[in-house]
């Protein structure tokens, strides 16, 4: 696939490869657990940003960064560091994210927040962390992000080969991502955490600890979207404010309701299938795709709350009912 | 009070927002036996349940449990972990889990996060399942959804799910409730024939049911408790007579 | 500055921030339905402000702004309207839904805003009388905010007015007590939620209104105000007004008394770690209501 498509397109499908993974997670945490959280963009955005502030400080080697300069900064500060080295830079891409999680899952599970109040504290957080972001603008690079790297470790961003390589590096922590999580539904945890979502209470009864399986789980998405952060960053090129926004957390959760929440191979569907269309509409209509994506938020929850996978198999076995039926009235006469 | 009690309730109290649900309530329940707590609408039962299992914690008083200690020091999940069960007014199974699985997550055995991760599928375990399936006549339905389920099935999975955990006493919530003559009949028998592996707390309306398989009673009336004894005493009692008959409750 | 202009501008932003959540207290407090669309029906009701103004400033006025406030009101209150009877009314019960259902709706009203007016803000030029400031003990005061502080007390003056003091308000508040007993009395109880809904919707008009004093406006206006909102009717309590009220204060000065401690971003982080650090210790809100409920 990826020799017959121009370099543009493969950056693209590169970069839907990275929502899928994101998507894994936000299927865990909301299809599974039924746990909305709307600022999972911090957590992938956050992976990214550390990613990219390595690829930036490797690129320039001793020179300081031009948004730290125009900062007033005349010294890298202490604590970004260990981003010099890449592979600190990896291991921490993943951990902050996974950290973060746990502070916030550990407090406002273990505190009986849950439901909709969940959601509306994640997105707090997520708009203060935004505001953040944008307001450290010596630190971050602002609203103008971090940009300008040349190579991802060792590999050319521009040699369209390394792409590839790139590419099938992306695709293989996808199926990496996919297999894990497949492994960990099929364990008696993907019961429990069915269990959480259909009586949270009941699985206090049950002797569970619900809260600290939420935070496991919160964790686990984390690391997902974090996860698809670092390959993320050199098909993006760029890395900004809005890969942390409520917007694009949003964005990732109707990947998973078009899909079909529940099912992990819907979560990979919906991402791609969302994206595709986005890229298409924007390409065809600009402006439309609000429009567009507005709708399917609406349509998908009123109409297709179970999503693609969830709607089809609900044909199946309309059909086979109906099958089933026919074939009995026709045994009876 | 005998001191061979499986779990003794001592001057509990309970307060919502100045009412007082309960006032003062001290009572035991014997291992191996089936206590009702009976008493018109308000009388505090469920709460007492409630009390009990750590959903709701009391305003005075304390609440002990043999070999235990005081529970109100322990979260719900700690509780049940110490063998006492609950089952809920409505049917609270867990819908899109299969029966078998609603079974299997119940097992009483390690139930932390990394536990449920590596644990295996063990032969006594399914094994368990099937027998305690069979008692309540569920275990042609295994695979089934809990979804489809009817009323009294879902209430006998419900019951079967707080079996399989082995308990030392099970608290149970109007399990009757919305049951035809027959189902009732054969939840008294289930309720029968588990008296020999842990103790029973039933909160009730239904009298007939309750005669038909009562150890001992516990009448309540707004938040005390009346009478205690067996279930004949305490029918012939003029006090009960009087708070049931009272209130247009003629169903005793 | 001195305490007392940091007071002022506290409750100043207060007043804004509970004029936006009034509606929010309503629809999300009272009713318990999610509207992540609330922003944008502010961002209507300053849009409605915007047409008046050109539409009718030359021939009224300054009065123009009085004439405004209604009809921001009753737009939003459409807006409101079709939201509840096309989308709300079909996911109740389903709270998450409810809220993703909304958002897609905030986009395409952020969008159709772009489509008509422009992608760039536009100005409301506000009415002269409001132009000038009031000296009260070394405190400058700006009609416009002291304006916005009567808007906001006539506001709840009339909700309260009408929860408690009218007919509907008492179907109203039995609806949200006990929807089956209500509908068993002959209340037509949809048509109460529908209402409800545009009460709550038509406050946000109200407040888009009030806005357009403050500064420009434009498609995005909603967004910036959500979240605040949100927090502050989580924070009061959800159900209780009072508990509204109290959030909008604290929120409202914490975060004008951080802004002269740290930069603005900063304060606004740190006001939102702080209510949410707050949240953990008493999930439900300054003024609870404790109930014998499961969930």
């Amino acid at each position: 696939m990826p020799f017959v498509l121009s370099l543009f397109r493969l950056t693209l499908l590169a970069k839907f490869v990275c929502y899928a993974i994101v998507a894994l997670g936000i299927d865990l945490i909301w299809g599974y657990t039924g746990i909305l959280s709307l600022g999972h963009a911090v957590f992938f955005g956050l992976g990214a940003y550390i990613v990219a502030m390595h690829l930036k400080l490797a690129s320039l080697g001793t020179v300081l960064p031009a948004f730290m300069k125009t900062g007033g900064l005349d010294a890298l500060p202490v604590f970004l560091e260990p981003l010099r080295s890449g592979p600190a830079a990896l291991i921490l891409a993943i951990l902050v994210p996974v950290v973060l999680a746990f502070l916030l899952g550990f407090m406002t599970f273990r505190n009986r927040i849950k439901g909709v109040y969940f959601s509306i504290l994640s997105q707090a957080l997520a708009w203060a962390f935004v505001t953040i972001f944008i307001g450290m603008q010596a630190y971050t690079g602002g609203s103008n992000g971090i940009t300008g790297f040349a190579d991802y470790f060792g590999m050319s961003l521009t040699a369209p080969l390394d792409m590839v390589k790139l590419y099938y590096l992306a695709v293989a922590v996808l199926a990496l991502a996919y297999i894990g999580s497949t492994w960990l539904i099929s364990r008696d945890l993907g019961k429990i955490l069915i269990a959480i979502r259909d009586g949270e209470n009941r699985t206090n009864f049950t002797g569970y600890d619900a809260s600290r399986y939420k935070t496991f789980i919160f964790c686990i998405s984390a690391a997902l979207a974090a996860l698809a952060g670092a390959p993320y960053v050199p098909f993006a090129g760029i890395i900004s404010p809005k890969e942390l926004d409520i917007a694009f957390s949003v964005e990732m959760v109707i990947w998973v309701a078009v899909g079909g929440r529940g099912t992990l191979i819907g979560a990979v569907l919906g991402a791609f299938l969302v994206s595709i269309l986005k890229t298409g509409v924007s390409e065809t209509m600009p402006g439309a795709w609000l429009y567009f994506v507005g709708l399917l938020f609406v349509l998908v929850v009123l109409c297709l709350p179970k999503g693609i996978v969830g709607g089809v198999e609900g044909l199946r076995t309309h059909f086979r009912r109906c099958l089933s039926g026919a074939a009995r009235a026709q045994a009876d006469s | 009070m005998n001191s061979d009690a499986l779990l003794s309730l001592r001057h509990i109290s309970v307060e919502f927002d100045g009412f007082k649900a309960i006032n003062d309530v001290t009572t035991d329940v014997a291992p191996n036996t089936i206590h009702f707590f009976i008493g018109p609408n308000g009388a505090g039962k469920t709460t007492l349940l409630d009390v009990i299992c750590g959903k709701t914690r009391p305003s005075a008083g304390d609440v002990t449990c043999d070999g235990v200690g005081s529970l109100l020091k322990l979260k719900e999940y700690e509780i049940v972990k110490k063998g006492i069960c609950r089952k809920f007014q409505t049917p609270s199974t867990f819908v899109n889990l299969s029966v078998y699985d609603n079974m299997r997550i119940s097992l009483n055995r390690d139930k932390s996060v990394f536990g449920s991760i590596l644990a295996r599928k063990r032969y006594m375990d399914t094994k368990k399942i099937h027998e305690v399936l069979h008692l309540v006549g569920l275990d042609e339905k295994s695979k089934e959804r809990a979804k489809s389920l009817s009323h009294g099935e879902k209430q006998w999975l419900e019951i079967a799910m707080l079996l399989v955990q082995e308990p030392k006493l099970l608290l149970l919530d109007e399990p009757v409730a919305g049951m035809g003559g027959r189902e009732t009949e054969k939840t008294a028998n289930i309720l029968e024939s588990i008296k020999d592996r842990c103790a029973v707390a039933v909160v009730e309306h239904d009298m007939e049911f309750m005669k038909s398989i009562a150890d001992s009673v516990t009448v309540m009336h707004e938040g005390a408790v009346l009478v205690e004894g067996s279930a004949t005493d305490v029918m012939k009692n003029e006090k009960v007579q009087e708070v049931y008959l009272g209130r247009g409750e003629a169903n005793a | 500055m001195d305490a007392l202009t940091i007071l002022f501008n506290g409750i100043s932003l207060s007043s804004i921030l509970l004029l936006a959540a009034l509606g929010l207290a309503i629809t999300f407090g009272l009713m318990g339905i999610i509207n992540m669309a609330h922003g944008e029906f502010i961002m209507v009701g300053a849009y409605t402000t915007y047409v008046v103004q050109k539409a009718l400033g030359s021939v009224l006025g300054d009065a123009y702004f009085f004439v405004s406030i209604v009809l921001a009101f009753l737009v939003a209150a459409l807006f409101g309207v079709a939201l509840e009877v096309l989308v709300i009314r079909r996911l109740y019960g389903r709270a998450t839904d409810s809220l993703l259902a909304t958002w897609g709706v905030s986009l395409i009203l952020q969008q159709l805003a772009r489509s008509i007016f422009g992608a760039p803000n536009v100005n409301v030029v506000a009415p002269a009388f409001l132009g000038g400031s009031l000296e009260l003990l070394g405190v400058t005061m700006s009609y416009k905010r002291l304006f916005i502080l009567l808007l906001v007390g006539a506001a709840l003056a009339l909700v309260l007015a009408i929860l408690y003091k009218t007919e509907f308000g008492r179907r109203m508040r039995a609806c949200i007590q006990n929807r089956e007993m209500a509908a068993c009395l002959g209340i037509r109880t949809k048509r109460i939620d529908c209402m409800t809904f545009a009460l709550g919707s038509g406050l946000a008009g109200v407040a888009g209104c009030a806005l357009t004093l403050l500064g420009s406006i434009g498609p995005t206006l909603g967004t910036s105000y959500i979240v605040d909102t949100f927090m502050v009717v989580v924070l009061g309590g959800v159900g209780k007004l009072i508990g509204t009220i109290a959030g909008a204060v604290l929120i409202g000065v914490a975060g004008t008394v951080l802004e002269w401690v740290a930069t603005a971003s900063i304060a606004k982080a740190a006001v939102l770690f702080l209510v949410v650090l707050f949240l953990q210790k008493k999930p439900q809100g300054l003024f609870a209501l404790r109930t014998r409920a499961l969930d």
